[in-house]
């Protein structure tokens, strides 16, 4: 299991590099440099522009450039924000709770209704059920997100005016963050209607977020399902008398959640990627509006720091996902 | 009163006739071989005995009854309490008849516990018993193996365990051996029959295998394209069989093949869906088939000799085995 972890990991340092290297070069061939964003319009002459690229040592060769990133990342120094000059570490941890409670969310409501959805389109094979689910997927996995995104709030917050249109928290209610998560640091505020606020701006980004990897567990869940319900095993299941749905919800679904488990792993990074977008549409405080924000004002520093990290989430998550792999199915637990 | 009496039962899918019309009967205590090539119907009929055909199948039935009981008319969880408790049944592939994620004492208990309650000890109990019942060596450890840690012979003795655990009045064994080495196939069959007497259980025995018949089974059906073509004490049918199909199965074997330098062989595959031909089911391939075999089906036809159905059977002087 140690060596499994371990080569795992292994494959961390082909990926940071491929990282840092991707994003170092991307939002450098983007036009434009970080001072002649930060003054805008009023322009500025070129002797002061040579000045401050100097200071900031976007002067030197680009290689030269990169090995001086590269080296502060491998001691840990992400650099400073460009903008805010503050350190990307600092900035990057005090926004990504909110993405990951957006994130958790969105998972949550597309495994909740994901895996049941395909279970029961699996087991009412070509029914109408069936084929509304499947369509369904298929329209919310073929929608993007922002479109999808602007629909709901011209729905429900400006026609039906159920749900606010942006943020976290109503303004009405301040408190000192504890843990990040709004949920549960309004909570433990212990204002009335806070707690019940944050759910309420949660509810339309959650959605949004998790449309795409709903559709994508209801179908994987129902092709699982379908393939595990002509096994063997499951026959055997029945002919001990038990009632179908412990045939189906146990026996069939504990195999079929193999591969779905695999799918939902491969989805953390496409919610990260999501997030981007999803954040924008809501002015969701958290790393994807912020990096969108940071290559408006090339912000360099904070661009690769957050993406960089972003990647180590999504690998370690992957990771994560296979240890679990290894606990539902036996089969891989029990090899060598 | 038989144990099991079934009444021209009949399973379709869609426009094809797996089972058609059978009639069968077993005692209790009795081993019965039912035998066929394969597509036969008799793995089909023996799943809807047990209630286990699915959508699209549709069984129908005069009568289906077991232990005085009519089936027929039992709703589903009526029927469910009977299926894996007094009727119960094992696979051809013990390999993949068990789930891959529970462990052996995990699927040997869960029947225990759907129909017989009682306290964790005391299915833990019964499974370790069980366990050793069906010849299975440390069972203690062994509960907590994984399917695919087991042999196939031992995981068909797990399948065995969890089918005699509620103590069945009819086990079905469908195919018990055919997926297993020749050697292991000996020790399964003794298995079968050593816990057919200690329970005093009625075993049916599906197999295309004659020599598993010939060890075992005190009467043998012979099923032809869904249908009961002959019906008799193992021991007659065997030396005088009379439905012409019989006898080729028969004349197949390599035991008695022995003189001759080719094994005879039947020409020509079961009917399916499209090629069923007119009159008697057996008629394009049988060795002795005349013109009014193609014309009317043939009725079952008992007597003293057992059943069978055919226009034309075999005299007993005419074959020696």
């Amino acid at each position: 299991m140690l060596r499994f972890i371990l080569t795992r990991l292994s494959i961390l340092i082909p990926t940071f590099i491929g990282v840092t290297l991707l994003t170092f070069a991307m939002i450098r061939l983007i036009p434009g440099d970080p001072i002649e964003l930060l003054v805008g319009e009023r322009g500025l002459d070129p002797a002061r522009h040579a000045k401050l690229r100097a200071e900031m040592g976007l002067d030197r060769p680009v290689l030269e450039q990169y090995w001086h990133y590269l080296t502060g990342v491998l001691q840990g120094d992400l650099g400073k924000s460009i903008v805010t000059k503050q350190p990307v570490v600092d900035e990057f941890f005090t926004l990504f709770p909110a993405t990951v409670e957006l994130s958790i969310c969105a998972m949550l409501f597309a495994v909740a209704l994901g895996i049941p959805a395909g279970i029961l389109a699996a087991v009412r094979r070509g029914s109408v059920f069936d084929h509304s689910v499947m369509g369904a997927a298929l329209t919310g996995y073929s929608m993007p997100i922002f479109w999808w995104g602007l629909l709901l709030i011209i729905l429900f917050s400006g026609i039906l005016g159920w749900t606010p249109v942006s943020g976290r928290i109503s303004l009405l209610y301040f408190f000192e963050p504890v843990t990040g998560f709004m949920l549960i640091d309004s909570w433990l505020s212990g204002e009335s209607g806070a707690f019940k606020s944050a759910v309420r701006h949660l509810i339309l980004p959650t959605v949004v977020l998790g449309t795409i990897p709903l559709a994508v567990i209801a179908r994987q869940t129902r092709s699982a399902m379908l393939e595990v319900l002509h096994e063997d095993y499951v026959r055997t299941a029945r002919a001990k008398g038990l009632a179908p749905w412990r045939v189906i919800g146990f026996h069939a679904l504990r195999n079929a959640l193999i591969p779905v488990i695999t799918v939902i792993g491969l989805q953390v990074g496409v919610l990260f990627g999501g997030a981007v977008l999803t954040e924008t549409i809501f002015s969701w405080p958290g790393i994807g509006k912020w990096i969108i924000d940071s290559i408006h004002r090339r912000d360099y520093p904070s661009v690769q720091g957050g993406i960089l990290l972003i990647a180590t989430t999504v690998i370690i998550i992957n990771l994560l996902v296979d240890l679990v792999y290894g606990l539902i199915n036996p089969r891989i637990r029990h090899r060598r | 009163m038989p144990l099991l009496e079934i009444d021209n039962l009949s399973v379709t899918f869609g426009g094809l006739r797996a089972v058609d019309g059978l009639d069968l009967s077993i005692d209790e205590g009795e081993v019965l071989g039912i035998v066929g090539e394969s597509g036969s119907g008799k793995s089909v009929a023996m799943l809807a005995v047990m209630g286990l055909i699915a959508f699209p199948g549709v069984v129908r039935a005069n009568a289906v009854r077991f232990n005085g009981r009519e089936l027929t008319g039992l709703n589903k969880r009526e029927r469910r309490n009977l299926t894996g408790k007094d009727i119960a049944m094992i696979f051809q592939e013990p390999m993949t008849s068990l789930n891959p994620c529970f462990t052996v004492g995990f699927q040997i208990t869960e029947t225990l516990k759907v129909h017989e309650g009682g306290t964790r000890n005391t299915r833990r109990e019964r499974a370790l018993e069980l366990l050793s019942q069906v010849g299975i060596p440390d069972p203690e450890r062994r509960l907590n193996s994984f399917p695919h840690q087991l042999s196939g012979g031992m995981n068909q003795r797990v399948m065995i365990a969890i089918a005699i655990a509620c103590r069945p009045k009819l086990l079905i064994a469908d195919e018990p051996t055919t997926a297993l080495d020749v050697t292991i196939q000996a020790q399964i069959l003794q298995l079968l029959l050593g816990l057919q007497r200690e329970y005093g259980m009625a075993l049916v025995l599906i197999t295309h295998d004659m020599g598993v018949v010939a060890e075992t089974a005190q009467r043998v059906s012979v099923m032809y394209a869904g249908q009961l073509v002959e019906e008799r004490a193992a021991g007659a049918l065997f030396t005088h069989p009379r439905h012409p199909y019989t006898h080729a199965l028969l004349d197949a074997l390599p035991e008695r093949g022995r003189d001759r330098p080719r094994l005879p062989t039947i020409p020509g595959v079961v009917p399916g869906l499209y090629d069923r031909p007119s009159g008697c089911l057996f008629n394009p391939r049988c060795a002795s088939a005349q013109a009014d075999c193609t014309e009317r089906v043939p009725p079952i036809e008992s007597g003293n000799r057992g059943r069978v159905r055919c226009w034309h059977p075999l005299r007993e002087d005419a074959v020696g085995a």
